[in-house]
Parts: C-alpha cells; structure tokens; sequence
C-alpha cells in the first residue's frame, strides 16, 4: 500500500491542530457559529438532524487492516459502536459529541487518514473502482492515478472556493464500477496503440439535475494528465456559475456552452499551463505505482473449496453471488456483504470491522475495499482459503448471500439521519430486503439494483438505479416516487419516473407489484430485469403500479 | 388576510451533543417535546425565538416547529419534527431508545 511521507503527516497533524484550537474557540464562545461552520466543514464535521455526523475519507475505497481495526476503535470509543459507509468510499460517524471530534482527528491521523475534502466546494475525495487491483477484465489498477489525483487536489489553492463541490471517479477496467458517468470529472484508463492513457468523461451528476457525463478527451496520455485535469477544473472555475447554486456543478457548464466549446476551452488552457508541470508528476506517479504493486499471489490448490462448493448449498449460493473474478490464478475476490436482511445499508459494528480487518490481514494480503455500494471487499483471497473465511463471515452475521440481488440495496441515510432529507430512506431499504427474503424470491428475480435517496440531492443513487426511490413531502406525508431503467455501468442512463408516487405503506407492495411483473413478462431466467425494461419499455410495469393499485383499491 | 398563527414550540440543537432541544417556560432546553413550552401568540414566539438565538454557547439551528398542543404536551404536526422528537426509526438506539427506558 501507498506509504504517507513525513510531510503528509506534518500537513495532517497541523491541519488537526488549527482544528482543535478551532473548537476550543467555538466552545468558549470566541467563535460564533457562523465563523465556525465552515471551518468545520472544511473537516468533514456535518450537524444533522440528532448528533453531529464526522465524514472519514477512505480514498479509492482503499484500506489496510490496521485502518479498518482503528475505524472500529473510533466507532467504539467516541460513537455508538457502529459506522455507515457510504456510496462515496467515505464512513460516516452519525453520534460523535462536537468536543470529541480533535481526538477522533488525532487517531485516525495516527493510521495516515483525515477527513479533509470530505466536504465543502473543492475536489472531493477520489473514488475508484472497488474491484482495483484485483480485477480480472482490469487494463491497469487506477488506485495510483486516483493516489496522484488526491495529492495534487489536496489543498490545491486554486480549488479550495470552486463553484460547487466536485468528485473524480476512475476506472481501469471496461466494465464500469466506479459510475465514472455520474462523475463530475470520470476517468478510464484506456489503451491506444500499446500505451496506457485515460478517456476523460466530464459533466455528470446526479442531484436535481441527473446528466450523463460526455467524453471531453478520448485519449489523454499519463504525462499530460494532471494538467488537463488542472484545465478542466480551471476552466470550470471561471464560468461555473456562482449566482445560483442550483447551476452551479460542472455538468451545468457542460449543458450550457455544449461540450465542444468546453473541449476547445480546456485545449487553450492546457496549451497555457502545460509547461508550468515539469515532470515532477510523472516522477512522483512511478514512485506511488511501485507502492501499489500486485502481492506475491501463491500457488495452491484449491480442492478445499471444490469440496464445500460441491457439498454446502449454503457456501455454494454465497460464492455464487459474492464471489467475483481474480486476475490471478486460483485467487477470488469476495464481497462481504452490509446488506443483511432488515440491517440498514452500509452500517458495520465495530466487531464487524474487526473481523474483516482481521480476516483481510490473515487471508486478504492486508488489503480491504470499500464500495460504492456500500458493501465491504476483500479484493486478493485464495480460493482454499474460502470456506475458513466463510465460516467466520456467518458467525458475524456478514455472510448475506446478496450482492446485486433485490436486497443489496443503496439507501442513503435520509430523514432518519441527513438534515437535508424530505422522507427517510432506510427503513424502506429495510423493509423491501425483509419483504423479498420472506418470499424467497431473491436468487430466483436475479441481477436486480434498487437505489434509494431521502432527497433529490440523490446520494442514493436512485437515478441510476434500475428501480429508483425517491423520498418526498407531499403536504407533510413522506412519498416515494419510482423512476425504472437506470443504469450505472458504461452503458450509464437515467432512469424515467413512472408516475405519481406511493405512500410509505405503498411503496413496497409497489415494489413487488414491479418485480411480479418483470418476472411474468421475463424471457427466462437469462434475462435480468434491466433488460426486460428495454426490451418493453415502460408500460407493463406502469400497468403493474398503478392498474393493479386501481384493481384492488376496486375491490 | 395574515395567516393564522399556528402553536410552535423553539427548537435547536445542543452545541456540544448535536441533540434536538426544546425551550421550556422557564428559560431551560430540554431533550423531551413534551416538556416545552407551548407559544400560541405570534408575538411571544418572536420574543422567545430571539432569546433563545441568543444562546450561542449552548444551542445551534433555532427555529420555530409547528406543534398541535394536547393533554401531554405538544405533539409534532410534520413527519420530519416527530423524526427529531423521537430519533432515527432504523434502529432502536438514539433518542428513541432512551424514550422508552424512560
Ligand atoms: C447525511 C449527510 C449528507 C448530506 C448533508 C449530503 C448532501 C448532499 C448534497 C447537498 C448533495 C447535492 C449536491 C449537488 O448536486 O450540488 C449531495 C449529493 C450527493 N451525495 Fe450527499 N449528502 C449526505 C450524505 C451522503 C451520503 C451518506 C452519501 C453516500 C451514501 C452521499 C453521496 C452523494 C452522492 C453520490 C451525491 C450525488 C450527486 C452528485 O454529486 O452528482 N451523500 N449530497
Ligand atoms: S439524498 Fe438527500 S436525504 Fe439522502 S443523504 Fe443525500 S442529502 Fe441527505
């Protein structure tokens, strides 16, 4: 893993500092609120709805056990003994006291991690794909350009008072599981002519106004990289649009002045700033690349899972949904699931933590990721090891056999934590994973991603989901309107909204309403419920929603 | 014709703990709805919204919330106050756990 320097401590340790000092003043009173909020976002110390809530970058999603185990001590410590994570790679502390937050600072910089960037109109922290490293369709592990991305953003001073916030997500592989396409800026990495490079993808978002990012570049080569993306940004610095907060993200722009005079824009300022990168980058990037070089995978059989594959159904069905393709031989990449039937997303006890840390020091070559689909991923496991590593995951109540079924839900924290939220989301996340597990429908409905958001600032995802859920007011009642046929992969698309929406005691027969009905009009079982929807487009699930809603309230 | 003025409770939140607080009568912030006061005039409201803004050492987020008085103190009119009365709904911890110890 990438080693933090001495001048990365010192800047963290100073920056804890002032933080520190920062609330004393607030506590004493020297501070008025209004001159301490923004210093304290600028910490990724939020005030919710109950408690504070402390946002802990986890850049690209990237941990070693030693972080997980100290993200469980804070959990511990100063919380209430869990921690959410989140669909930015982030965790988020939901009960920290305001005096405690310069000691929970402190102890994570002890594991060289910090909470900067974790809010407010600057470069967001960087997000990859979860599979990183690990994957078998991968073309190059994009955790070192995300690495070089977070160093050369981190307190960059022309992009501390941006337009509005701005995320970078990276891919190196085809097959898109970083939503790069709902990125302010997203990035692929790309072969052209036997060398490695990156396809820039600008202006997408999600929030009030969802957009599909569009290709700016189609190849841009590692050396001219950090000054393209210092063009991209600068330019967008200049004709963001800072009078209306509603305009004001990059995808804005893009929609504004069309996507060719952006590029052409980019183009003249990169010309300009160009000579002003001396190298120093691409130096610096071959040093951060060493850091993240592959492990020394061993050669083993691995008869001990053949024989528990063959044996347990249970083991059988979690590897069948939980398990994804290594690049090297004999190796797999898990997926552990926080989606427990009834849990609420993304949540992990400080035990929880500790075992996956634990599991990923003794099995996992130290590593553990986070997904943006708030699940957590030990990315190099030997296959023989499986079965011990199962074993220890159903004891902790982490063996969910669940990822990309109807249960593996995104729900953002909405009303039930969020400030910002009109409904709350989680407990129908909850509700829907109950209702499904009892009528055992799950294996057999398949490849199925339900998002769920409390607000249209869509942290959930929901645009993007194939059955979007979006939490609203209407007249003082929480109501959840549906969009189907969204997509977050490469082939990336909003999803269309199907009508009004349904009461909180609606919603999930709604939900069931939709899945019936996919299942009645499905090919066969090869079909999953995306592809249903493009081939039939909306109306039989229209009908679904609401006919049938018409057909019982006629009864 | 001026809107009616319907009866507010002056909620915030604790500085240091982030928890919802209520005002009461006599001047003190209570975690418990059913302990604050009750304002039916416009007027007191603006005159109790103001001492309490004032308070920056102790509370944060003033604000006036819609209440319907009853026989055990106000109860929340919007779904978002009863979620700030009673504490995330996903698992019984938070206030909603310690409501019931009670
Ligand atoms: C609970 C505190 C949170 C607050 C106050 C908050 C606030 C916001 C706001 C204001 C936006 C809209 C920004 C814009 O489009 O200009 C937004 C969007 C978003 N947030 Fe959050 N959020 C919170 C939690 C989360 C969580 C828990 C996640 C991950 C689960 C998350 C991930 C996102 C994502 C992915 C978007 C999508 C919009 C985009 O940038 O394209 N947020 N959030
Ligand atoms: S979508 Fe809305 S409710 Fe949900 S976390 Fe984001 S801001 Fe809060």
């Amino acid at each position: 893993m990438y080693d933090y320097t001495e001048f990365d401590a010192a800047f963290v340790a100073e920056r804890n500092r002032q933080f520190r000092a920062q609330v004393e003043r607030r506590l004493s009173g020297t501070l008025t609120e209004d001159e301490f909020k923004p210093l304290r976002l600028m910490n990724g110390l939020y005030l919710q709805l109950h408690a504070y809530m402390l946002r802990v970058a986890i850049p690209y999603g990237t941990l070693n056990s030693g972080q997980m185990r100290q993200l469980a001590y804070l959990a511990e410590r100063w919380d209430k003994g869990y921690g959410h994570f989140t669909t930015r790679q982030n965790i988020q502390y939901n009960w920290p006291s305001l005096r405690d937050v310069p000691d929970m600072l402190d102890s994570l910089a002890e594991v060289n991690m910090h909470a900067i960037q974790t809010s407010g109109n600057t470069i967001r922290n960087v997000t990859a794909d979860h599979f990183a490293g690990a994957a078998a369709d991968e073309l190059a592990d994009p955790r070192p350009v995300a690495e070089l991305i977070r160093q050369w953003s981190t307190d960059h001073p022309e992009f501390q008072f941006l337009p509005r916030k701005f995320k970078i997500g990276i891919t190196g592989s085809p097959n898109d599981r970083a939503v790069t396409r709902a990125h302010d800026i997203g990035l692929q990495i790309v072969e052209q002519n036997g060398e490695l490079g990156y396809r820039v993808i600008v202006g997408g978002g999600l929030g009030r106004t969802p957009m599909i990012g569009k290709v700016l570049n189609d190849f841009v080569t590692q050396d001219d990289l950090l000054p393209y993306l210092e063009a991209v940004v600068s330019v967008w610095n200049l004709l963001g649009r800072r009078d209306n907060k509603y305009k004001s993200r990059i995808k804005i722009t893009v929609h504004e002045h069309g996507i060719d005079d952006i590029r052409a824009r980019v183009d003249e300022r990169f010309a300009m700033i160009r000579p002003t990168f001396t190298g120093i980058d691409t130096q610096l990037f071959d040093e951060v690349k060493a850091a993240f070089a592959a492990p020394a995978f061993k050669a083993a059989p691995t008869a001990l899972h053949e024989t528990a594959y063959q044996n347990d159904p249970i083991y059988r069905a979690w590897c069948d949904t939980n398990l994804a393709e290594h690049h090297a031989p004999g190796y797999a990449i898990v997926q552990i699931s926080l989606k427990a039937h009834g849990a609420t997303p993304g949540d992990a006890t400080a035990d929880q933590m500790r075992v996956m840390a634990d599991l990923a020091e003794f099995y996992g070559h130290d590593e553990l990721r986070i997904s943006h689909e708030q699940n957590v991923i030990l990315p190099h496991v030997h296959k023989s090891d499986l079965p011990a590593i199962h074993d220890i995951l159903k004891r902790y109540g982490l063996a969910t056999a669940n990822i990309g079924l109807v249960s593996d839900i995104i729900a953002c924290p909405g009303m039930d934590y969020c400030a910002l939220a009109t409904a709350r989301s989680i407990p129908i996340a909850q509700q829907i994973a109950t209702r499904f597990d009892e009528l055992k429908l799950e294996h057999e409905i398949g490849d199925l991603k339900i998002k769920i958001s409390g607000c249209i600032n869509a942290c959930g995802h929901h645009h993007v989901g194939h059955i979007g859920i979006l939490g609203l007011d209407r007249a003082g009642v929480e109501n959840y309107q549906i969009t189907l046929g969204g997509d977050h992969t490469e082939a990336a698309e909003i999803g269309q909204r199907t009508g009004p929406g349904f009461s909180a005691d609606e919603i999930i027969p709604a939900v069931e309403r939709l899945v019936h009905a996919y299942l009645a009009h499905r090919e066969g079982p090869q079909e999953p419920f995306l592809q249903t929807y493009r081939r039939l487009g909306m109306a039989p699930f229209k009908a679904a929603l609401y006919d049938e809603a018409q057909a019982y309230a006629a009864e | 014709m001026p809107r009616e003025f319907t009866p507010k409770v002056v909620t915030a939140n604790a500085l240091i703990e982030g928890d919802v607080v209520y005002q009461t009568e006599d001047d003190q912030w209570t975690r418990h709805l059913s302990e604050a006061e009750v304002i039916t005039d416009e007027a007191h409201a603006q005159l109790r919204q103001i001492h309490a803004e004032a308070q920056t050492e102790t509370v944060v987020g003033v604000y006036l919330a819609d209440v319907a008085p009853g026989a055990d103190g106000p109860t929340p009119t919007h779904f978002r106050e009863e979620f700030r009365r009673t504490g995330p709904s996903n698992y019984p911890h938070g206030k909603q756990a310690e409501l019931t110890d009670v």
